[in-house]
C-alpha cells in the first residue's frame, strides 16, 4: 500500500486513519476552550468520509490536528491519530513534515482566494511543491539544512513538470501550458480550487483532507468541483476527509458520514443509512431544519455552547428533547447499531424511517 | 462618563503614560496657582540689580537672572504663557482643521481635492520657518506666535480627519445609515465624528508638546512675548551671554521645556495605545 | 392580479466603469442591464443567481445607494428613479434594505436604543414617549427583551445583532424590504430560526419581500415567485412551482440540477454544465449564456433574447422555448 513512503504494508480492511479519543484544547483570553472532547474517527482506504458539523464543532481543528498544523496555543491533552499504523502525534517532527504532510496526507483549504501566493506564477508554486513532495523524490533527498540548498535533478524535474501538466489537464484547466505562466489572480475561484486539487493529487497521497472546499463557490461551480473530486479520488483509490456544514454536499460526495457537535462526535454511518435512519437527536433535528418543500421548518432551540465552559457529559443535552439525568453524567459510549452505523447517545431514536 | 473613567484607569496602568499625565496636570496646577506658590511674585516683573545672577539658594530656588528676578517664580509664571499659547494655538488649529477634514473626506469632489492640496502646501514648509516668517512680518508678541502656530498646525488635523472619514465612508453601518435616509450632515456629526475623536485627542496631546517646543524656539529667537515677560524660550536666550558661569540661568527653563514637552508626548502615546490600538501612526509622529 | 404592483422596475440599468491602471475608463461592467419586473403587494419575490449576476447591485439601486444609468423605478405609484434615500422624503421609510449581516449595519459606538430611535428621529415627528413605545413593540416582535436596549452591539451575540438590525428597519413600518442574502453563511439550524422570524415579521407587519439569495432550496421555501438572473439580466421569472417544476431557460435548468437532493439522484452523477461565467466586462455577443448553454446554436450569438411570456405568469429569455 504505502511502501513508497516507507510504512509497513497494510492488510486490506485495516483502517487508513484512526483517530482515537482525541482531546484538544486552546488557551484563549477567556479561558481554556475544550475544542475536541475525545473524538473518534476512522477512515478506510479509498473511502470518502464526511465530517459534518456546524460552526464551532471542531471540524477544522480536527483537520489541523491530523495535518499537524494546530495553532501555538493548542494543546493535545489525550488521544492518538494513527495513520497507517503510526501515531502522528508522537512521530518526530522532521518525519511528519517531510513524509506525511503534503505527501501522504495533502490538504485542500476552504478559501480559494487565499491559498496561493499572489506574487508568483503557477509554475513556480507547483514546481516548488514537486521539488519537495514529488513521488519520484528519493527518501534521502534534501534532509536537514543542506536540504534547503539541495539541487533539483534535471531528469526528475522534467518528469515532474510533465506530471504537473498532465494533472492540470485532468482537473480540466484549459491550456495548461499557458496556465503555467499565469498569476493566481488571473484564475477564478473555481479554477483555483481545481489547481488545489491538482496540487493535492500530485504527490500521490493516501489521504486528502478537504476542508469545506466548495463552501465559497457558486452552486454550479460547486457541482463541477464535487464531481471532479469524487471521480479523481475514486479512480486513484485516495481516501478523502471531507469537512462541511452542508448536508446536501455530504450526501453528494461521501461514502460515510460522521457528525460532530461541539467537539464530540455523535453519530457515524454509511451515507444512505445516515439520511434514511438517523438515530441521534441532533442529527434528526439537523435534518429537520433543512428547507424542504411541503415540510415545516423546525429550528433547534438554544445555541451552540461556548467551549470554555461546555455542558457536562453529552454536550447536546441542554438542547435535546430526549435528555435525562444520565446525559449530564458521562459522555455516552459508542453504541454500534449494525451495518457500520454507530451512535453515542443514551436515548437514540430508533424505529420509523425518516426520508 | 463611564467611558472616560475607564480610559483613565487603563491609562494609569502604563507607567509612561501615567508619568505624562502627572506632568501635564502639574503644569496646569502650576500655571493656575503661580501667584500662590511663587516665592517672589513681585520680583517677576521688577528689577533688582543687587540680586542679579545669584546661584540657587534657599531664598532663590533656581537662582536669579540678570535683572535680579527670581528664576523659580519666573518659571512658574512662564508656565501660564506656555499653557496659553499651547491651548490656544492647538485649539485654533483643531477648529480650523477638523471641519475642513470632515468636508473634504466625505465626498470625492474638487473642493475636497483643493483643500487637501492647500493643506499639502502648508505641510511642505517646516512649521518653524513659516512661524518665523509670520512673526517677523507681524512683530513679536504672544498673539502673533499663537497665530503663526495655529496657521501652521491645522493641516495635521485635516490630514488625519480626512483619512479617517474616507475609510469610514465605506463601512457597512455608514452605508446602512445612508440607505435609511439619514441626511449627510447628521451622519457626519453623529456617526463619523465620534469615531474620529480618538485620533484627534491623541494628535492634540502630541501637538501641544510640539507647539510648546516651537513656541519656545520662537521665544528664543526673540519673536515671542517681549521682555520682561517670563517666557521660557526667551529666558534661555537671555542666559546665553552668561554661560557657563551662571549655569542655573539656562538650566531651569530648559528643564521646564523638556519636562513639559515630554509629558505631553508620553500622554499622547499612552492615549493612543488606550483609545484605539488600530490608529495609524502619522508619518513623522509629530 | 387586479391590485396595482407595489414596485415596478422598467429597464433598469447600472454600469460600473472599468478603469485601467492609469485611471482611464476602458470599458464597463454591465452589472444591471435592462432589468424589468413587478412586485405585487404582500408577496415574496425571490431573486436568485450566482456571484456576478447583479442581485446585490439591483437591491442597492432600488434603495437608492447606487444611481441607475437608465430605466425607471416606480414605488407605490411614485417615480423614485435616481433619488438617494434622503432625497425621497416620505417614500424612503417605506422601501428598506436589509444587509446580509444586519448586525454590521449598526454603529458600534451606539447603544441599541439609540440605533433604533434614529430612523424615527429622522423620518417621523413622534414624541419621545411614542418613539419609545414603538421601539419596545418592535423589539418584542423580533424576540428580544427590552433590557437589551442599553447594550452595545458587541455585547450581543451574532444572532441578537441580526435581530436588532432587522428591528431597526422595521421601526419605520416599511412596506417593502429588500433582503440581501439573509441566510448566507449561516448554519442550518440558525438559518431555520432566521427564516421563521422573517415569515413571522412578514405577517405581523404586512411586508412585501424581495428575497435575494443564491440558495435555491431556501428560495423555494420562502418565495411565491422567483426571478433568475445571469450577468445582469433576468433570464427567467415564474411562480415558484412553475420554476421548480418546469423551468424553461437552460440556465435555470442547470442551476436546479446543481441542487443536492437528499435521498434522490446525486448531482455528481448527473450534473452537466461546463465552464465558468464569462468576464462581466466583456459579455458574449447575443445571448450571454450561449458560451455554456447546451442548446446554443449559431443564431444565439447574433440575437440577445428578451424576456418573453411563455405561459401565464412565466417568462423566459431564450430563443428555444
Amino acid at each position: 500500500m504505502s511502501s513508497i513512503h516507507g510504512f509497513a504494508v497494510q492488510a486490506p480492511g485495516d483502517n487508513l486513519l484512526e483517530v482515537e479519543n482525541l482531546r484538544v484544547s486552546f488557551a484563549t483570553e477567556h479561558g481554556v476552550a475544550k475544542v475536541l472532547d475525545g473524538v473518534n474517527l476512522t477512515i478506510r482506504p479509498g473511502e470518502i468520509m464526511g465530517l459534518v458539523g456546524e460552526s464551532g464543532c471542531g471540524k477544522t481543528t480536527l483537520a489541523n490536528a491530523i495535518l499537524g498544523i494546530l495553532a501555538n496555543n493548542a494543546r493535545r491533552e489525550a488521544g492518538s491519530i494513527r495513520f497507517a499504523g503510526e501515531d502522528l502525534l508522537t512521530m518526530p517532527r522532521w518525519q511528519a513534515e517531510s513524509e506525511i504532510r503534503g505527501r501522504s496526507i495533502t490538504f485542500i483549504p476552504q478559501d480559494p482566494f487565499g491559498s496561493f501566493n499572489p506574487l508568483f506564477p503557477i509554475r513556480t508554486q507547483t514546481m516548488e511543491v514537486m521539488k519537495w513532495k514529488s513521488p519520484r523524490r528519493a527518501a534521502r533527498d534534501g534532509r536537514g539544512i543542506a536540504g534547503f540548498f539541495s539541487r533539483y535533478p534535471r531528469a526528475r524535474r522534467s518528469a515532474d513538470a510533465a506530471a504537473v501538466l498532465q494533472m492540470l489537464r485532468t482537473v480540466q484547466i484549459s491550456k495548461p501550458e499557458e496556465a503555467f505562466g499565469k498569476l493566481p489572480h488571473e484564475f477564478s475561484g473555481g479554477q483555483r480550487q481545481r489547481l488545489m486539487i491538482a496540487l493535492a493529487l500530485l504527490p500521490q497521497p493516501e489521504l486528502i483532507i478537504a476542508d469545506e472546499p466548495t463552501t465559497a463557490l457558486d452552486a454550479t461551480i460547486q457541482a463541477q468541483i464535487l464531481k471532479l473530486l469524487k471521480r479523481l479520488a475514486k479512480e486513484r483509490g485516495v481516501s478523502v476527509l471531507f469537512t462541511t456544514h452542508d448536508l446536501g454536499t455530504a450526501y453528494e460526495i461521501c461514502d460515510r458520514i460522521t457528525v460532530l457537535y461541539a467537539g464530540q462526535e455523535v453519530e457515524t454511518a454509511p451515507v444512505d443509512d445516515f439520511f434514511q435512519r438517523p438515530h441521534h437527536p441532533y442529527t434528526v433535528r439537523l435534518l429537520e431544519s433543512l428547507p424542504h418543500p411541503g415540510r415545516e421548518l423546525r429550528e433547534i432551540g438554544g445555541e451552540i455552547p461556548a467551549l470554555v465552559d461546555p455542558p457536562a457529559g453529552c454536550r447536546f443535552h441542554p438542547r435535546c428533547f430526549r435528555a435525562t439525568e444520565e446525559c449530564l453524567s458521562d459522555r455516552p459510549a459508542v453504541t454500534p447499531l449494525g451495518g457500520g452505523h454507530q451512535v453515542r447517545c443514551y436515548h437514540p431514536i430508533t424505529g420509523a424511517s425518516r426520508l | 462618563m463611564k467611558a472616560a473613567l475607564d480610559i483613565l484607569r487603563k491609562l494609569l496602568r502604563d507607567p509612561a503614560a501615567a508619568a505624562g499625565l502627572v506632568i501635564v496636570l502639574l503644569l496646569v496646577a502650576v500655571a493656575v496657582l503661580a501667584p500662590l506658590i511663587a516665592t517672589h511674585p513681585e520680583a517677576v516683573w521688577d528689577m533688582n540689580p543687587r540680586q542679579r545672577l545669584l546661584p540657587p539658594s534657599e531664598a532663590y530656588f533656581f537662582g536669579t537672572d540678570r535683572m535680579g528676578a527670581d528664576i523659580y517664580s519666573r518659571i512658574l509664571f512662564g508656565a501660564r504663557i506656555t499653557l496659553t499659547i499651547a491651548i490656544t494655538a492647538v485649539g485654533a488649529a483643531l477648529l480650523i482643521g477638523v471641519p475642513i477634514g470632515l468636508v473634504s473626506g466625505w465626498r470625492q469632489s474638487w473642493l475636497g481635492e483643493a483643500l487637501m492640496r492647500i493643506s499639502d502646501i502648508f505641510l511642505a514648509v517646516p512649521q518653524i520657518v513659516l512661524a518665523i516668517a509670520i512673526s517677523q512680518t507681524l512683530g513679536p508678541s504672544i498673539e502673533n506666535v499663537i497665530l503663526a502656530l495655529s496657521v501652521t498646525y491645522w493641516p495635521w488635523f485635516t490630514r488625519l480627519v480626512h483619512a479617517e472619514v474616507h475609510s469610514l465612508r465605506n463601512e457597512t453601518f455608514i452605508e446602512a445609515a445612508i440607505a435609511l435616509g439619514v441626511p449627510a450632515w447628521r451622519i457626519i456629526l453623529l456617526h463619523v465624528l465620534p469615531n474620529v475623536t480618538s485620533p484627534i485627542i491623541v494628535r492634540t496631546s502630541i501637538g501641544m508638546g510640539f507647539t510648546i517646543l516651537t513656541a519656545s524656539a520662537l521665544g528664543f529667537l526673540g519673536l515671542g512675548a517681549p521682555p520682561p515677560a517670563p517666557e521660557w524660550g526667551r529666558m534661555i536666550s537671555e542666559s546665553r551671554e552668561f554661560l557657563p558661569e551662571a549655569w542655573w540661568y539656562a538650566l531651569a527653563p530648559g528643564l521646564a521645556i523638556f519636562l513639559v514637552v515630554m509629558g505631553f508626548n508620553l500622554l499622547g502615546d499612552g492615549l493612543r495605545d488606550v483609545l484605539d490600538p488600530r490608529i495609524r501612526r502619522a508619518s513623522t509622529g509629530r | 392580479m387586479s391590485e396595482a404592483p407595489i414596485l415596478r422596475v422598467d429597464q433598469l440599468s447600472r454600469h460600473f466603469p472599468v478603469r485601467n491602471m492609469f485611471g482611464w475608463t476602458t470599458g464597463a461592467v454591465r452589472a444591471l442591464d435592462d432589468v424589468s419586473f413587478e412586485v405585487r403587494p404582500g408577496e415574496t419575490l425571490g431573486i436568485v443567481g450566482e456571484s456576478g449576476c447583479g442581485k446585490s447591485t439591483l437591491g442597492k439601486t432600488l434603495v437608492g445607494i447606487h444611481r441607475p444609468r437608465g430605466g425607471r423605478i416606480v414605488f407605490e405609484g411614485k417615480d423614485i428613479t435616481g433619488q438617494s434615500a434622503s432625497e425621497r422624503g416620505a417614500a424612503a421609510p417605506k422601501l428598506q434594505y436589509c444587509y446580509q449581516d444586519p448586525g454590521n449595519s449598526l454603529d458600534p459606538r451606539w447603544t441599541v436604543r439609540r440605533s433604533l430611535t434614529e430612523p424615527l428621529i429622522v423620518h417621523t415627528a413622534l414624541e419621545p414617549r411614542d418613539r419609545n413605545a414603538r421601539i419596545r413593540e418592535i423589539l418584542q416582535q423580533v424576540g428580544l427583551p427590552p433590557t437589551h436596549l442599553d447594550l452595545y452591539p458587541h455585547e450581543l451575540s451574532g444572532g441578537q445583532q441580526r435581530r436588532v438590525g432587522l428591528a431597526r428597519i422595521l421601526t419605520l413600518h416599511p412596506r417593502l424590504v429588500v433582503l440581501d442574502e439573509p441566510t448566507s453563511g449561516l448554519d442550518v439550524s440558525v438559518q431555520a430560526a432566521v427564516l421563521k422570524l422573517l415569515r413571522r415579521l412578514q405577517h405581523a407587519f404586512s411586508l412585501t419581500y424581495l428575497f435575494m439569495s443564491h440558495d435555491l432550496s431556501v428560495v423555494r421555501m420562502m418565495c411565491d415567485r422567483v426571478a433568475v438572473m445571469y450577468l445582469g439580466r433576468i433570464v427567467e421569472i415564474a411562480s415558484t412551482e412553475a420554476l421548480f417544476g418546469a423551468a424553461k431557460h437552460p440556465y435555470t435548468q442547470s442551476l436546479l440540477s446543481a441542487i443536492p437532493d437528499i435521498g434522490g439522484r446525486r448531482v455528481t452523477d448527473t450534473f452537466a454544465l461546463e465552464g465558468e461565467p464569462p468576464d462581466p466586462s466583456q459579455p458574449p455577443s447575443g445571448c450571454r449564456f450561449r458560451t455554456r448553454c447546451p442548446r446554443a446554436a449559431a443564431v444565439c450569438a447574433k440575437i440577445d433574447p428578451a424576456l418573453q411570456p411563455i405561459a401565464p405568469g412565466q417568462s423566459a429569455a431564450c430563443l428555444f422555448v
